[in-house]
């Protein structure tokens, strides 16, 4: 792959960086990465995705953009309010960058398709807002073998850990089960500031462009833990769970 | 023994939006109680009926799960930092939608 004179304009300030070059430039290129959610963390995650040249882009989302949604999910706009969010992130990734290529999944991820949608990507983020989904996510990533940036945002706080899988600690390594529905208050009932999605949606991205170029050191065996009130960041160890449900020696989870 | 225990936002509401509080305990156990003793009504939140941590929270002594060490048998030293921490997903109820 030969870079146009254009694509080397465009992308010139990381082409100029010794971990990205030409060659980590076509590696982007070449790259294909799932983003399930275009909301608070998928917002900023497509954003600089879409902006580093990340080839082929998958988002899947099924609601569609609300005027409350404004205030974090900056993928969208007050002219794309009642638009599907898959569409109204396309317009936005398309203005940045025409050149990728940007597949829509307007659609709730379930059982039945999600190891179908991960299958044609290289690495998949979570940006889901909800505990099902983030477990469901988690599976089958681990099932299929698919590297994974999960992220969760509550209020203030923050968290973020990649999860490689049969290499790093999954996410129910961390956390083995959801808590049960009712016992821990969602963003519409507990509130959100909007930069905290925007920080840990960031360094999802950030773990994206890593796993892709192959430099630095993965949020993996670790989780990441932010808190914008103290802007402290902070980090745990997380050890692969030998009786994880999912990874562990003896899953009781084998399929979705 | 005094131990710096940050508390995380689900649970502020019980230690007066407090974000960091410190108890007297010697081990993991001796140090739910002492927050129990303070602060009516947390251990419900931290704990199982059966006294068990619950499986979406986890316990760290400094940068350790306690899973990985002796659960709530482990013990603490002065200066230790204890952080309790949730699982957190953020965003609407609705699966498929986004945070
Ligand atoms: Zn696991």
């Amino acid at each position: 792959m030969n870079l146009t004179d254009a694509q080397i304009e465009r992308y010139s300030r990381q082409l100029i960086l010794p971990n990205i070059g030409g060659k980590g430039q076509e590696r982007l290129l070449k790259a294909r990465v799932l983003v399930v959610g275009a909301g608070g963390l998928g917002s900023p995650a497509l954003l600089y995705l879409a902006s580093a040249g990340i080839g082929k882009i998958g988002i899947v989302d099924s609601d569609k953009v609300e005027l409350n949604n404004l205030q974090r999910q900056i993928a969208h706009s007050t002219n794309t309010v009642g638009m599907p969010k898959v569409d109204s992130a396309k317009k936005t990734l398309n203005a940045i960058n025409p050149e990728i290529e940007i597949i829509t999944y307007n659609l709730r991820i379930t059982s039945a398709n999600i190891t179908d949608i991960i299958k044609d990507y290289d690495i998949v983020v979570d940006g889901s807002d909800n505990f099902p989904t983030r477990f469901l996510v988690n599976d089958a990533c681990v099932l299929a073998k698919k590297p994974l940036s999960h992220g969760g945002i509550f209020r203030f706080d923050g968290q973020a850990i990649t999860i490689l899988p049969g290499e790093s600690a999954c996410y129910r390594c961390l956390f083995p089960e959801p808590p049960p529905p009712g016992l821990v208050p969602s963003c519409q009932e507990a509130g959100i500031l909007g930069v905290v999605a925007g920080i840990i949606g960031t360094i999802q991205a950030n773990e994206v462009l890593k796993y892709i170029l192959g430099t630095g050191d993965l949020l993996t065996g670790r989780l990441l833990i932010f808190n914008a009130l103290d802007s402290s960041f902070r980090q745990v160890k997380v050890p692969k769970d030998p009786n994880c449900p999912v990874c562990g020696k003896n899953p009781s989870v084998t399929k979705l | 023994m005094s131990i710096k225990v940050r508390i995380p936002t689900p649970l502020q509401k019980h230690t007066n939006n407090q974000a960091e509080v410190s108890v007297d305990a010697s081990d993991v156990k001796g140090l739910i109680e002492a927050l129990e003793k303070d602060f009516p009504g947390i251990k419900d939140r931290i704990c199982e009926k059966d006294g068990k941590v619950r499986r979406f929270i986890n316990i760290y002594v400094n940068e350790e799960d306690i899973r990985f060490l002796q659960r709530d048998a482990t013990s603490l030293k002065d200066g230790d930092e204890i952080s309790i921490i949730p699982a957190i997903a953020g965003g609407q109820d609705i699966a498929g939608g986004a945070s």
